[in-house]
């Protein structure tokens, strides 16, 4: 069957064989194919000599380089900490306020505590700290727990109702309606004057109405003004913030059946530099007292 | 006729071990699944019964082609069933609404419907019903084993349907690309075993001396890919009624095991299979003899060689070993050249026909594809250097070489082979439109190109943003504000997606109109399209 042809346009000769009609010329392998063939077959034993590659019977070969990833890694992270022990060092020995007042330790607890507050609190309190319903706005200045630094770094440490944590922030406000204390009237009636303390649209009627049961139900915590207390976690009612919302009829929800917020505690999770820094941060957003 | 009742009988066996099966099943999803292969045997006995009084014109005729005219509606049908749901998901990772909260349509879900429905059922099917055309022509004889080709096309196609519901229902067994479970598996290698029998047998009763070289390609494609699927597969199911079931291995082992199974899919699914094809269809298409005979046996056995070493590169700095790792990046660089010889062959078959370019759209698909495949294969081995990989792993940047060889290469040869099929097949003098073909060319071409750029720049950014220090040694950004950046890169790449399925959309009525025998009237290609003044 060898039937061998020369190819007319290219003057190279056939294999001399035909498959349905395709022919196969015979030409070498190109050059640079080849070349470019063996350098990398080279190139992989020398890499092979270089890097663990052969595995033997209970070990490989280690490689000429005495390479291993484990040992880079490890290396790579040795050289992170000795870079950053310094001002580690620092910031454990400083307080809070120190740390705040030292322009340098000052950069490197706001660069270290983004780093860890987009790994651990972004998740409820948002990329920006800007919060959403029900998890508070870092970047203003209304703090329900209190915004010094000493405030935020107990809040962080051992959270907010953080069960798993006897020293947590804890308090709860009652259950004006579902628990039966007050009657549906007077929580609309309180909801209104919470309204008109906070300088919102209200039923003036309605808001005098709420005043006395406001001073016997609602004083002791958020205090007669309304300006509530850090100590206590009772959230300021004059302000434009609100956790849960401002309709009359979110207010009168709150006070019918109140939502609790609960924090985690990272006392346990985070080591106290990384608190300290994320303290010095929360606090460096905008709000801090 | 006299062979139908032993059929018959063999798929009323099938439908009444499904049907037990559907009776007591332990879960519903098998149940489902059983009920499925109850349906589709009932369906083959009516059509086999049907088919029994009359005799088979086919047997008129020279090659065994009606398999294959199904193949090749198959190709289209899951082709476009593939790309609209990989826009689907590319439209959800861009706007997360379109998960609409429903299990069955979230993006888990799909992403495996769409790996699949492209791979398996597209590029399945392209190969299936290429390598049957390939082989008959080159070998000048009949499929062999009579109607297995058939059994081989249909047991394919409810292999695909049962794969496709498990996903929708969440059955999987969690392995990239090797989804299904355990019974879907067995089906598979059933199928695929009786694939190789046929092919096998028809090169053994072949008329020609030798064997021509598509075939040494399709034939190490379906050997290796049967040794894949069934050591990958190895698992115990928990019950022999129920879809669960464990793989044999476990920790770094399963990982390895999986990533030599997932990286020899693309080498001898996505490589080998379609290189197959161009072998024939590239030389047919262009006229032209094969550019060099010695290269297409030295890059044969050196690709087929390397290829199946290199997969340990998908696990760079993990716990696999040094040594591992080590041996499948070298091995990935070793398989550059043995790629190209597939590309230099296929290009340089067009010398003495360039000016075909200008004239022939196929031709024009075909070139691209090999240029896809040549770009892919010098990026796979770059990416397999572990200092590259580590910024491009687990990025985008993946993503984008994937379809840079899926839709560049594979989609593209796959097309080209289809619009040189059809008229052969159903008897046309030509196809309906080569404008049209125009037409999916550019706009297949600009949706790779948007596409493949969208993720090159998403998953470098991507890569960057993650290793981002800061001055004191902190890291910049959070996970989800890498996630966040790559929204605009998504919403890009998901309109190169839609060019690439408008094309694919193109095509189908293309060879729709093809098929019924109709002809475009429209200028000739090459001609001015406006006469001049």
């Amino acid at each position: 069957m060898a039937n061998k042809e020369v190819d007319k346009l290219s003057g190279i000769e056939t294999t001399g064989h035909e498959w349905d009609g395709i022919k196969e010329l015979n030409n070498p392998l190109p050059r640079w194919w080849l070349w470019t063939f063996y350098a990398t077959c080279i190139w992989a034993l020398g890499y092979v000599i270089a890097y663990p590659a052969i595995p033997l019977i209970s070990s490989a070969t280690t490689g000429v380089l005495g390479y291993s990833s484990r040992a880079e890694v490890a290396d790579e992270l040795t050289n992170a900490k000795i870079a950053q022990a310094d001002m580690l060092g620092k910031i454990q020995s400083a307080s809070l306020d120190e740390i705040r007042k030292d322009p340098e330790m000052l950069q490197f607890a706001v660069s270290g505590g983004r780093s860890a507050f987009l790994v651990n609190c972004v998740q409820c309190h948002g990329s920006g700290a800007a919060g959403s319903p029900g998890y508070p706005n870092l970047n203003d200045d209304d703090w329900i727990w209190g915004g010094k630094l000493e405030d935020i770094y107990v809040t962080l440490k051992h959270g907010i109702r953080f069960q798993w944590d006897d020293e947590t922030r804890d308090s709860q406000m009652p259950a004006f309606g579902a628990d039966e204390i007050l009657e549906r009237d007077q929580i609309n009636d309180i909801a209104e004057y919470v309204r008109q303390l906070a300088g919102l649209e209200h039923d003036a009627e309605a808001a005098t109405r709420g005043v006395s049961p406001y001073v016997e139900n609602c004083a002791a915590c958020h205090k007669e003004d309304g300006a509530g207390d850090p100590e206590q976690g009772a959230p300021n009612l004059k302000d434009a913030i609100w956790h849960y919302g401002s309709s009359k009829q979110e207010i009168a929800q709150q006070i019918h059946k109140p939502r609790h917020g609960v924090m985690p505690g990272w006392v346990n999770r985070l080591d106290d530099e990384t608190l300290k820094k994320l303290t010095v941060y929360v606090h460096s957003l905008g709000g801090g007292e | 006729m006299v062979t139908t009742l032993p059929t018959i009988t063999l798929l009323a066996g099938g439908g009444l071990i499904a049907l037990l099966g559907a009776a007591k099943a332990h879960d519903s999803l098998f149940a489902a699944h059983a009920w499925i292969c109850v349906i589709a045997a009932l369906i083959a006995i009516f059509v086999v019964a049907r088919q029994s009084g009359h005799d088979a014109p086919e047997r008129e005729e020279k090659y065994m082609d009606g398999v294959i005219r199904y193949g090749a509606i198959a190709t289209l049908f899951w082709g476009i069933a593939g790309f609209l749901v990989g826009l689907i998901i590319a439209l959800q990772l861009a706007f997360p609404v379109l998960n609409l909260d429903l299990p069955f349509t979230s993006f888990g879900r799909l992403r495996p419907l769409h790996t699949s429905a492209v791979v398996f059922a597209f590029g399945g099917n392209a190969l299936l019903c290429t390598s049957f055309y390939v082989v008959q022509r080159t070998c000048q004889t009949r499929l062999a084993l009579g109607n297995a080709a058939w059994f081989v096309f249909w047991g394919y196609q409810l292999f695909i349907v049962l794969a496709a519901t498990g996903y929708l229902m969440g059955v999987t067994q969690s392995k990239e690309y090797a989804e299904p479970e355990w019974y879907v598996d067995l089906w598979l290698t059933i199928v695929w075993v009786v694939y190789l029998l046929v092919f096998l047998g028809t090169l053994f009763k072949r008329k020609e001396p030798h064997i021509y070289v598509a075939n040494w390609f399709y034939l190490a494609f379906i050997v290796t890919i049967a040794m894949l699927h069934i050591v990958n597969n190895l698992s115990m199911p928990v019950s022999f009624l129920g879809a669960k079931s464990y793989s044999l291995f476990a920790g770094v082992q399963d990982a390895l095991t999986q990533w030599w199974y997932g990286h020899n899919a693309v080498g001898f699914f996505l490589t080998a299979g379609f290189l197959g094809m161009m072998y024939y269809f590239m030389p047919k298409q262009a006229e032209r003899p094969v550019y060099s005979y010695r290269l297409s046996i030295v890059h044969f056995w050196s690709l087929i060689f390397l290829y199946i070493w290199a997969g340990p590169h998908h696990l760079h700095y993990t716990a696999l070993p040094d040594w591992a790792q080590t041996l499948g990046m070298v091995f990935s660089i070793m398989l550059w050249m043995p790629s190209w010889g597939g590309m230099i062959n296929g290009l340089m078959t067009l010398s003495g026909a360039w000016d075909k370019m200008r004239t022939d759209p196929i031709i024009r698909m075909m070139v691209l594809a090999v240029a896809f495949y040549g770009m892919s294969t010098f990026e796979g081995p770059m990416m397999s250097i572990k200092a590259v990989n580590s910024l491009s792993h687990y990025t985008d940047w993946t993503i984008g070489h994937v379809h840079s060889g899926a839709l560049g290469w594979v989609g593209m040869i796959s097309f080209g082979a289809v619009y040189f099929m059809v008229p052969k097949l159903w008897g046309r003098e030509q196809l309906y439109s080569l404008r049209l073909i125009n037409w999916h060319f550019w706009l297949a071409t600009l949706g790779i190109v948007v596409y493949a750029a969208a993720m090159w720049v998403s998953g470098i950014m991507q890569g960057l943003m993650w290793r981002e220090y800061d001055a004191q040694g902190f890291l910049v950004y959070s996970f989800a504000e890498s996630v966040a950046a790559m929204h605009p890169f998504y919403v890009i790449r998901a309109f190169g997606g839609a060019l690439y399925l408008a094309g694919a959309l193109i095509m189908a009525w293309n060879i729709y109109c093809t098929i019924l025998g109709r002809k475009r009237d429209e200028a000739p290609m090459g001609a001015p399209v406006i006469a001049a003044a």
